[in-house]
């Protein structure tokens, strides 16, 4: 059961991302390299932040006091990513062979997003597969066996929300749309907290919640990204 | 004396670029076959690429051609460049440009030999575990105290270090007095080592991780097929992509076998004195690997064929404009009148001509192009020899012992006939310009020179740093903790970013070690001490952030 469960929850939790990398990325070295800056900032915002945690030593076991920091760290960094992006963007259209990348802003703010979100999910969920593997498995003796499925359905919304969120937030800083601002912080703020309710099993709860907010983000920043519902059908219907 | 050849070489092909573009252009339009054979036949004689001095030298130059002959490179680009911004500009941007596309082709072999190594390292217990030492490292950290511990690893990289300064010192005294076959020697034998032996020790290992029965025959026969075909890879020739593989895989043992063989401290204290090292000796002034790229371009040579990796054809390609070169002064000066033939009367004469340019152009194949003095062969291997493709010589060369070698008479007759159909192709072509038709060998050139400009913006990368990286990420990766190796996965490319970077503004050879490895180690080291429990934590309660 271990080996297919690997498998299984790897596939869950990368299997999109994965086709999103492979589809919309691989073939552009620029957003490569993107995607690879994007998850060093992000590992940056992850070292700041558990940097801080371990300095509170009175406060390491208080999860959600560390979450919050992480949450504000991992959202300056997205801020500073996007003025670096914006920066160099000038360079950037003399090094870009496909003129796209910098004729719609938003596949810089995607590229971004999704390498927050793969290194991210990586980060939680690695080592989890790691263990999954074998030899042996949750829920025989002890806690549930819904841990690890759980755990990488998790970890999919992540991934996603990041994309989403990426999207948003680049242009809200273009037009100062500050609702907008407070949207992404907020609902990253919100999800990471909710999760802690994960530590007593609160499943249905949880992932129902994420996934609802996972799909509500994803069409703001589809109708931020300039999509309307005509345009989804023209999409649908190939048109 | 390679030099000088070379030199001339890649001179008189850039000029063909020039004038006969259009000639060029038609050639190949009509005759694609060749090209492709011309790739594939890389790595000719004295372009030997070969690895594993890397025991030796370490480091070293990641090279832009690029950066080396701006002039080749605006002429390349001109046909779209030449417009609007002034040529400097647009030079700098077609270099950044061309940048992105090598930094992946990087990143992908990086990549690749790290996994490797990594995937190695997880399943092959034997190469996580230090039991047996290298000789350089005396001290075995044996003692439970750091502080002993700390002076062992200083000890013991200094040692290393010592060793590799004296041999890179070493090579560098060969290669300014021109010992070109000891330094080959000395690759030659390092990578027979890697190819073999080492190689059979991580094939018993990885039979015995997975508890599969092997029987020495078989294990013998594939040692011999993998051994042999990586050295005629690396050092002869073979496809660009198994060459590839074959360095990847000779850099991925190498980088196994410091992570078996060092006691941990000095891994880490080698890996900090090496970037640090290398930072020295590309940098400084008089720093052995500066003065070897130095030299390197002062002779117009490949940097040094030996510990490079290189993600296109490019040096190869002028490999291979070496040989028509040296195999053409025989040919014309035993047949002075075929300099002023008309194409019509070509063929003959070059048949006349052909023992001298077949005995010149390669020893291994004179006897047998003699003991068959066939018309169509004779052609054949002048024309060989004319456009310096051994392989294709070498395929003639088998015909003398056709039955044996598995080829069919038949096919040898098919090979006489294509070979004739392309002399004369070559021969139509090259009569539009008649001032270049008294050297029938130059005509390959231009017909090379439009490939070579395309290609020519290769970044090369030693392998050195292949090692190092690996090493890095390996011994990162044998604690156990996936998260430390990601991040020091990400670390080292996004340090190779940087330094790519920095190759595209400065353009000169930089050490390609330093800020790789210091974000490495810095990002495994806090990751492994500090963002490690952190999302053990977090994990452990399933909280995402």
């Amino acid at each position: 059961m271990t080996l297919p469960e690997f498998f299984g929850c790897t596939f869950i939790a990368f299997g999109p991302p994965f086709a999103l990398f492979v589809f919309t990325i691989a073939n552009d070295p620029v957003r490569i390299i993107i995607l690879i800056a994007a998850a060093f900032f992000w590992l940056l915002s992850l070292l700041l932040s558990s940097l801080l945690w371990f300095a509170m030593i009175p406060l390491r076991d208080v999860l959600a006091f560390g979450v919050f920091f992480s949450v504000v760290f991992q959202e300056c960094f997205r801020y500073i990513i996007y003025r670096i992006l914006r920066s160099t963007e000038q360079g950037l259209q003399a090094v870009a062979e496909d003129t796209r990348v910098t004729d719609n802003k938003h596949i810089l703010s995607y590229v971004s997003g999704l390498g927050f979100g793969i290194i991210s999910g990586m980060f939680a969920l690695v080592n989890v597969l790691a263990d999954m593997s074998g030899p042996g498995t949750m829920g025989l003796q002890s806690g549930t066996e819904l841990f690890f499925v759980t755990s990488a359905a998790q970890a999919l919304s992540i991934i996603l929300l990041h994309t989403f969120w990426s999207v948003i937030f680049f242009n809200a800083c273009d037009t100062n749309n500050y609702l907008h601002i407070a949207y992404v912080v907020g609902s990253h703020l919100f999800v990471s907290l909710l999760t802690l309710l994960n530590a007593s099993e609160l499943y249905t709860a949880t992932l129902l919640t994420n996934y609802i907010i996972t799909i509500l983000t994803g069409l703001l920043a589809f109708r931020v990204a300039g999509g309307t519902s005509r345009s989804f059908k023209k999409f649908v219907t190939c048109q | 004396m390679d030099g000088h050849v070379n030199a001339s070489s890649s001179s008189r092909s850039g000029a063909g670029a020039d004038g006969s573009g259009l000639s060029g252009a038609a050639e190949r339009l009509e005759r694609p076959p060749k090209r492709t054979q011309q790739r594939g036949n890389y790595g000719s004689n004295n372009q030997d690429q070969t690895d594993a001095a890397v025991l030796a030298v370490p480091s070293v130059a990641v090279r832009g051609s690029s950066a080396s002959r701006p002039s080749r490179l605006s002429g390349g680009g001109g046909g779209g460049g030449g417009a609007g911004p002034p040529p400097n500009e647009t030079e700098e941007d077609q270099g950044l440009k061309y940048g992105a596309q090598h930094v992946i082709k990087l990143f992908v072999p990086v990549s690749l030999c790290m996994l490797l190594v990594v995937a190695t390292i997880n399943s092959i217990s034997f190469y996580s575990s230090t039991d047996v030492y290298l000789l350089y490292t005396p001290f075995h950290e044996l003692s439970p105290e750091p502080s002993v511990k700390f002076w062992n690893a200083l000890a013991n990289s200094l040692i290393l270090m010592s060793v590799v300064v004296v041999m890179t010192i070493l090579l560098i005294v060969l290669y300014k007095k021109r010992c070109y076959r000891i330094i080959h020697g000395w690759l030659i034998l390092s990578s027979f080592m890697l190819l073999f032996i080492f190689t059979y020790l991580y094939l018993e290992e990885l039979l015995r991780a997975y508890n599969v029965p092997m029987d020495y025959p078989t294990a013998l026969l594939f040692m011999w097929n993998f051994g042999v075909a990586g050295m005629m890879s690396i050092h002869w020739q073979g496809p660009l992509r198994l060459q590839q593989g074959y360095l990847i895989f000779v850099a991925a043992l190498m980088a196994l076998v410091f992570i078996k063989y060092l006691p941990e401290w000095t891994a880490w204290a080698v890996l900090a004195a090496i970037s640090i090292w290398d930072l020295i000796a590309v940098l400084t002034p008089r720093g052995p690997l500066r003065i070897l790229v130095e030299t390197a371009q002062e002779r117009n040579e490949q940097i040094f064929p030996a510990l490079i990796y290189s993600s296109t054809v490019i040096y190869t390609l002028m490999g291979t404009h070496y040989t028509p070169q040296q195999s053409a002064e025989p040919a014309v000066t035993s047949s002075p009148s075929s300099s002023n033939s008309t194409t019509t009367t070509r063929a003959t004469q070059n048949s006349l001509a052909s023992p001298e340019a077949a005995v010149a152009s390669s020893s291994s194949r004179s006897g047998n192009t003699r003991t068959h003095p066939h018309q169509n062969q004779r052609d054949d291997s002048n024309v060989m020899a004319a456009e310096g493709m051994p392989l294709v010589t070498f395929k003639s060369n088998l015909r003398g012992n056709a039955e044996a070698a598995g080829f069919t008479q038949e096919w040898s007759d098919n090979l006489n006939d294509r070979v004739a159909r392309r002399q004369i192709e070559v021969q139509s072509t090259q009569s539009g310009n008649a001032q270049r038709s008294n050297e029938y060998r130059t005509v390959t050139a231009p017909d090379q020179a439009p490939a070579d400009v395309q290609e020519e913006r290769g970044i090369k990368l030693g392998l050195g740093d292949f090692i190092f990286y690996s090493v890095l990420v390996g011994k990162a990766s044998s604690y156990g903790d996936w998260t430390t190796t990601i991040a020091c996965f990400v670390a080292i490319l996004i340090g190779l970013c940087l330094t790519l970077l920095l190759l595209a503004v400065w353009r000169k050879a930089l050490p390609a070690l330093p800020i790789s490895i210091t974000f490495g180690l810095i990002f495994c080291f806090a990751t492994s001490a500090v963002v490690k429990p952190f999302m053990e934590n977090l994990s452990a309660k399933q909280v995402f952030i």
